[in-house]
């Protein structure tokens, strides 16, 4: 029960961490978090109800983390070659 | 549940002190071991052949002003050593001398030590990020580069053993050796784990990240006193475990003949140390493109191989 | 009592990492939090997922998360500090967030802890090559273009 209270806490964080940071790295470390909340929460219920799919969608979710991550800073970095700056505010060029 | 408490304690003290003579002991061993391959003499002057001089050296080193630049990072700068020497020594939490003489034997030790070892990366980073020079900064980035590229082919080589093992366990891994050790039947994966290890340890010729007469020492360029000998210590602490975890997987541990368990196990990591330092005398350093390429071209298609054929072997036996 | 130590860490270090100023400050405080859930992990009886964590948050993603902060930023630079923006709206919405999720998790009936023990690798093996090969599959394949889109996205040409 306490583990759940705690991820969704830490998931709130993330989420605040998302919504309000400018630097695109930020917001990337701000989505780890999420994701990392998700995944306490897989594993509490693995647990708790000794099923091993929790555990399995924890080591599927930390994969697609991974994917994300190396994909979002790829882009990150070609933004900083663009434009030399990676504030996501300032980056407009497909804004309406 | 106290005296269990106890008792692990004293053994993580135990393990501590021990690790920390080895690597004296290693430090006075390389300087000798690089001066006879070079026809020199080494430490003479400090006891009976220097014997005596690491201890002056360690005493120096402890006692030389902690010098910290104007412009670091500073909660950085300093954690940055502490953290390299602490994940060099948590991979002997789990790290068997002995069936008997291991602090905690888990479940997952292999997993754990090539986790806890990938700590140091964030250290180097660390260092060489706060130092605030664009030498360390350098130095970072390429032991990162190479570090990182080097863990692939150091699992993949050592994956083949735990399929023949069964088993993550390194007590495991040891028995499983009872009748042949992995070498003969790995001799590949042998090669690629302390090749690729070497690089991990930031070993020559794969010592690119501290390379001295391009980068004026790396990552460390910063540091001083004890700071300095904090990563100092730690990378021969490194060296140490990964001739040990050689050993466990390899050469089939405490296992031999006549002599007790510990002893066996210490002869063959100082073999392997010593196979170590007789590289590092002999072969000039890779440049760093070299390197990468060595990597990725290389080591990790043989690792690849060497996996996919052991793995056939052992669903087809 | 270990629970609640790697729990207040978690939340200080969450915090931290979305209100610091310095960015790499930042990331060094998400490394904290991810090393808290990997602690976490070994407390819920999962040690493999404890040091895939390890392994892949802070040996790979977090690696690269701090290569990306010092190719895009300088130690003295202004791009290190980074700003906030509409904090209190931010904050409100979470705060009205959690309070629904708290509430329905009030409602909802949790299912009681289930004493049954299992050898959590031998056990997530078996599942990883049985019931989850197929996904096991698409997430390698996931890894892969990944990998491809990534070298592809990042090269000069």
């Amino acid at each position: 029960m306490e583990i759940i209270v705690l991820s969704l806490i830490l998931f709130g964080i993330g989420l605040f961490g998302a919504l309000t940071r400018k630097n695109a790295i930020a917001i990337l470390m701000a989505i780890e978090l999420m994701l990392n909340a998700v995944n306490l929460n897989l594993a509490y219920f693995s647990h708790n109800l000794s099923n091993i799919s929790g555990q399995v969608f924890v080591l599927f979710i930390i994969a697609a983390a991974a994917a994300e991550a190396v994909i979002g800073l790829a882009i990150i970095i070609n933004l900083y070659r663009e434009f030399h700056k990676i504030d996501v505010e300032e980056i407009t060029l497909l804004k309406w | 549940m106290i005296i269990g408490l106890i008792i692990l304690l004293l053994k993580i003290a135990a393990v501590l002190v021990f690790i920390s003579l080895t690597v004296l002991f290693l430090v006075y061993a390389e300087r000798k071991v690089s001066a006879h391959f070079q026809v020199r003499y080494g430490p003479m002057r400090v006891g009976w052949h220097g014997g005596l001089q690491m201890i002056a050296d360690t005493i120096k080193l402890l006692l030389k002003e902690d010098i910290t630049p104007k412009d670091v990072d500073k909660l950085v700068f300093f954690i940055a050593p502490i953290l390299c020497f602490v994940s060099a020594y948590l991979a002997y939490l789990t790290l068997p001398f002995s069936p008997q003489i291991v602090v905690k034997n888990l479940n997952i030790g292999l997993l754990y030590i090539l986790g806890v070892t990938s700590l140091t990366v964030l250290s180097l980073m660390m260092a060489g990020w706060a130092s605030n020079n664009k030498y360390a900064l350098l130095g970072g980035f390429r032991s990162v580069a190479q570090i990182i590229s080097y863990e692939i082919p150091l699992v993949l080589s050592v994956l083949p053993v735990v399929m023949m093992a069964g088993s993550l366990n390194l007590i495991t891994i040891v028995e499983a050796q009872k009748s042949l050790p992995f070498i003969l039947v790995q001799p590949l994966g042998f090669l690629l784990y302390l090749t690729a290890a070497a690089a991990e340890a930031n070993r020559a010729p794969f010592d690119i990240p501290e390379a001295e007469q391009e980068l004026v020492a790396g990552y460390n360029v910063e540091y001083s006193g004890i700071k300095f000998s904090m990563f100092f210590l730690a990378e021969y602490v490194n060296m140490f475990t990964i001739c040990a975890l050689a050993a466990i997987l390899f050469l089939g541990g405490w296992q031999g003949p006549i002599l007790p368990p510990v002893i066996w196990f210490l002869i063959k990591v100082y073999l392997l140390v010593f196979v170590l330092m007789w590289v590092r005398w002999t072969f000039p350093r890779l440049r760093i493109d070299q390197l990468m390429s060595f990597c990725w071209k290389i080591l990790l298609p043989l690792a690849l191989a060497n996996f996919l054929i052991s793995g056939l072997w052992l669903v087809l036996k | 009592m270990i629970f609640y130590f790697l729990a207040v860490t978690l939340i200080l270090s969450a915090i931290l990492v979305v209100t610091l100023k310095n960015i790499f400050h930042c990331a060094l405080f998400l490394i904290v939090a991810i090393l808290a859930i990997a602690g976490l992990y070994f407390h819920l009886q999962a040690p493999f997922l404890g040091v895939v964590q390890l392994i892949i948050y802070i040996g790979a993603i977090m690696v690269l998360i701090l290569f990306a902060i010092m190719l895009t930023s300088r130690i003295s630079d202004r791009l290190l500090q980074t700003a906030s923006r509409q904090s209190i709206p931010a904050l409100l919405a979470v705060i009205v967030f959690i309070l629904l999720a708290l509430k329905s998790l009030d409602k909802t009936p949790l299912p009681a802890h289930i004493g049954k023990n299992f050898d959590p690798i031998l056990d997530l093996g078996r599942a990883l090559m049985t019931a989850y090969v197929l996904p096991f599959e698409v997430v390698s394949l996931l890894l892969l273009v990944a990998l491809v889109g990534a070298i592809a996205l990042a090269r000069k040409d």
